[in-house]
């Protein structure tokens, strides 16, 4: 078949390979030589990258390139450069005092960065990645704090957290009432307690029963004003942000079983520097007290 | 030696009737079919030897060849006063600093679209100088064309021009044809090596790094991209050479596409040269009545071309059009006292034209030239604008994802946003940044201290970005709209310009 097939071409002058298709022709249009060369270099480069790097998965590992290299080695070296450029900002923020990094601008941005990461590794799963916070978890953005807003009571419920266990955390909590007090006082109190803060009261409601009722039971806590207490974390109940939420129901099952929101400590899970850059990073979140 | 034999680029026949299958490795003599064990199926590189030659062409390529290399090798050079704490460099890519310099110019890297202009400048550029002229670009002003010739030059003046060059060449080798070999790739070498150190000094500050690098203490990516473009230019320049044009460079294909019948090209007129005949034979034939071309066949034309090709066989791929066939034969026709352009810029549609005894016509202005130029003057026209109006201060605006909105406990609305300012200037700025949009609002800039008049200035370093954190607060206790379109201002306090970015003010939902 072959040497029927083979000609040459008219138009082009140029030998076919002798191949056809329903009556096309091939034409042989050879490749330039040293396309060829080009092709073994890259099999010659191809041997030396075996040589160099890890290539050859074998059973258990795979070959280990002739000068170590070693793509996680790379990682941890890279890691170390970044440490060591930050070294020097890092041991500023280690010596500076909170109220020093809030003034200090460079070091107030910083601190930020660094507490951004912690933040979204150690916080965010209940704070939310903004600090915006959920139902029965803080969010750190307002002004409304239960254990105080300034740099230093931030750095304390960090560091020791509320109800952890910790001696030094916050141990205050909201005890259960149910059994002291009967489902209809507790009604009367959770309806004072939303007229503290100028929620509308369901009609019929006994708000003079409810206030002594409020001043026997919670006012200990609470303040006689409602307005809460920071050295317990007891909530200031006159203002708009409610933790659990305010509809009626939420308050009464607050009152009947109490609250104890678990902050965990992170002394000693977090390095000085971090519960440092944490603090000021939520104290920076907008809502910090000067 | 028959030259026309051994031009493996060419046609047939003249390239008017098929320019489309221009085919590389047509061979210029019909041979029989090799025997099928005999197929090549790779054809051996032919060596081509340029022979000089002078003329206008010729001295266009110098010019042009003095003026783009020196400006190459010497623009890292040109120094560019910005102030204090600026580069001094007219032309500089700031990788470390992120920054590209051009004289009066500074281009921030958001700022990239101004590559995308220069790119699109380009490209038509080239499709206009296509339509007009062919493969100017190829045959002129290509780094490739450029630095070949440049090679050739070296190449010519050591080993000698065509004739010398290809006796020796063709001899025994002598110690005298390996020392005139060793000095011609030395050259090449010494030039490749300078075109790959004037490379990196566009990335750093030329006289330093000219110190660094003859001191041994420049980084180690600046001799790796010597020696990088060190290699590329030899092998390209010295070895590849027309290989570049006809096998690896795209342009050339995509320029068949583009062209019409209108475009000037590097044309053998052959309604004046054919039949070939010598010059004694002419006038035998002119004695008879009989026609007899202009073409002498002396093959000039061929010898001359860096590609190798036979510009009589018609356009094709391989024709960079440069224009040096032009040069030699028109010096062949002035010794012959003919008239010089028998090969010349021309269409093919003339030579037709001229074939039928009708005058030639020239087209510059067509459809597609005008659209070309019009592009070019819209592009590099919204290019200037821009360039002109563009604000020397900057804002972005990130609005927090997480919380939305703040509920504060007297009831208002809060909401935080991240806010970039940007700062061109080479001196340091105050700004203030106010918003409009809402009924009461206050502005707060975490973290800022206030200025003595009660005012959160942001001061932000020259030539630079600095990034604050700012809350807005509703305070009119009415309840704000579940969103609120609100502009951000930014104020430069001493100039008063105004940067300007428009985003939203979060509040909660109507049903909550």
């Amino acid at each position: 078949m072959a040497e029927e097939t083979r000609q040459i071409d008219e138009l082009t002058g140029t030998a076919t390979t002798g191949h056809e298709w329903d009556g096309l022709r091939e034409l042989n249009t050879p490749l330039p030589r040293w396309w060829l060369w080009t092709f073994y270099a890259t099999i010659v480069f191809a041997i030396g990258y075996w040589v160099v790097y890890p290539t050859w998965p074998l059973v258990s590992k795979a070959t280990q390139g002739a000068f170590g290299w070693h793509s996680r080695t790379a990682v941890e070296s890279d890691l170390a450069a970044l440490r060591a450029q930050r070294a020097p900002m890092m041991a500023k923020l280690s010596a500076a005092s909170l109220a020093q990094i809030a003034a200090n601008v460079e070091l107030l941005d910083f601190a930020r960065a660094e507490g951004r990461v912690a933040f979204a590794d150690n916080c965010a799963p209940c704070h939310g990645s903004g600090g915006g916070g959920a139902k029965g978890y803080p969010n750190l953005n307002d002004d409304d704090w239960l254990w105080g807003g300034k740099l230093p009571q931030i750095e304390q419920t960090i560091r020791y957290g509320a109800r952890s266990g910790n001696d030094k955390g916050h141990q205050g909590n909201m005890p259960p009432f149910a059994g002291v007090l009967k489902p209809a006082e507790i009604s009367n109190v959770a309806e004072y307690v939303r007229s503290l803060s100028g929620l509308s009261v369901e009609k019929g409601a006994d708000l003079a029963a409810g206030k002594k009722l409020f001043e026997g039971n919670c006012a200990v806590c609470h303040g006689a004003n409602g307005k809460g207490n920071q050295e317990l974390g007891s909530a200031n109940l006159t203002d708009k942000i409610w933790l659990y939420g305010s509809s009626l129901q939420t308050i009464m099952n607050g009152i009947e079983h109490g609250h104890g929101g678990v902050m965990p400590a992170w002394e000693g899970r977090l390095s000085e520097t971090t519960i440092k850059a944490l603090t000021v990073y939520v104290w920076s979140f907008g809502g910090g007290v000067k | 030696m028959n030259a026309s034999a051994d031009n493996a680029l060419t046609l047939e026949k003249p390239a008017q009737e098929a320019p489309a299958l221009a085919h590389l490795a047509a061979q210029a003599e019909v041979k029989p079919p090799p025997p099928d064990d005999d197929i090549p199926l790779y054809a051996a590189r032919r060596e081509i030897y340029p022979q000089s030659t002078h003329g206008t062409f010729r001295r266009i390529k110098w010019a042009v060849l003095v003026i783009t290399l020196g400006i190459y090798y010497l623009l890292p050079f040109v120094r560019w006063d910005r102030g204090p704490d600026a580069p001094t460099q007219a032309v500089l890519v700031d990788f470390p600093a992120r920054r590209f310099y051009f004289f009066f110019i500074e281009i921030w890297p958001q700022e990239i679209y101004y590559l995308t202009g220069l790119l699109i400048l380009a490209a038509i550029g080239l499709f206009l100088m296509n339509a007009i002229a062919g493969r100017v670009w190829c045959g002129y002003l290509c780094p490739q064309t450029v630095w070949t010739d440049l090679f050739f030059a070296v190449e010519r003046l050591v080993e000698g021009d065509r004739r010398e060059h290809m006796q020796r060449d063709a001899r025994k080798w002598t110690a005298g044809t390996w020392a005139r070999k060793g000095v011609k790739h030395f050259i090449w070498l010494m030039i490749a090596w300078w075109t790959g150190g004037a490379w990196v000094l566009y990335f750093a500050d030329a006289p330093t790094l000219v110190k660094d690098l003859a001191t041994f203490q420049a980084p180690l990516v600046a001799y790796a991209w010597i020696g990088i473009l060190t290699f590329t230019t030899y092998t390209l320049a010295g070895h590849m050479r027309e290989q570049v044009c006809l096998y690896m460079c795209p342009w050339p294909r995509i320029q068949a596409a583009l062209t019409d019948e209108y475009a000037l090209n590097v044309t053998y007129r052959y309604d004046r040269g054919e039949p070939r005949c010598s010059v004694k034979k002419a006038e035998q034939m002119r004695a008879k009545g009989e026609p007899a071309g202009d073409c002498v066949d002396c093959l000039q034309c061929v010898h001359v071309c860096p590609t190798g090709v036979d510009i009589r066989d018609g356009a094709n791929l391989g024709c960079i059009q440069c224009g040096l066939c032009i040069d030699a034969c028109d010096n062949i026709m002035k010794k012959l006292g003919r008239a010089t352009g028998l090969i010349a810029y021309d269409t093919d549609i003339n030579v037709q034209r001229r074939l039928e005894g009708e005058k030639p016509f020239f087209k510059i202005v067509r459809t597609r030239t005008v659209l070309y130029a019009a592009i070019i003057a819209i592009a590099g026209g919204v290019m200037l604008y821009t360039l002109a109006t563009r604000a020397s201060e900057g804002i972005s605006v990130i609005h927090d994802r997480n919380p939305m909105y703040v509920q504060l406990s007297d009831g208002a609305v809060r909401n935080a946003y991240t806010i970039r300012i940007v700062n061109k200037q080479l001196k340091n700025r105050n700004f203030i940044i106010s918003v409009d949009g809402l009924p009461s609002s206050l502005v707060d800039f975490v973290g800022l201290p206030p200025r003595a008049d009660g005012r959160q200035l942001v001061d932000v370093g020259p030539d630079t970005t600095r990034e604050v954190r700012v809350t807005v607060t509703d305070y009119s206790r009415t309840p704000p709209a579940p969103s609120t379109s609100i502009v951000f201002k930014l104020i430069d306090i001493d100039s008063g310009e105004v940067a300007k970015v428009r985003d939203h003010f979060f509040g909660p939902e109507k049903n909550k």
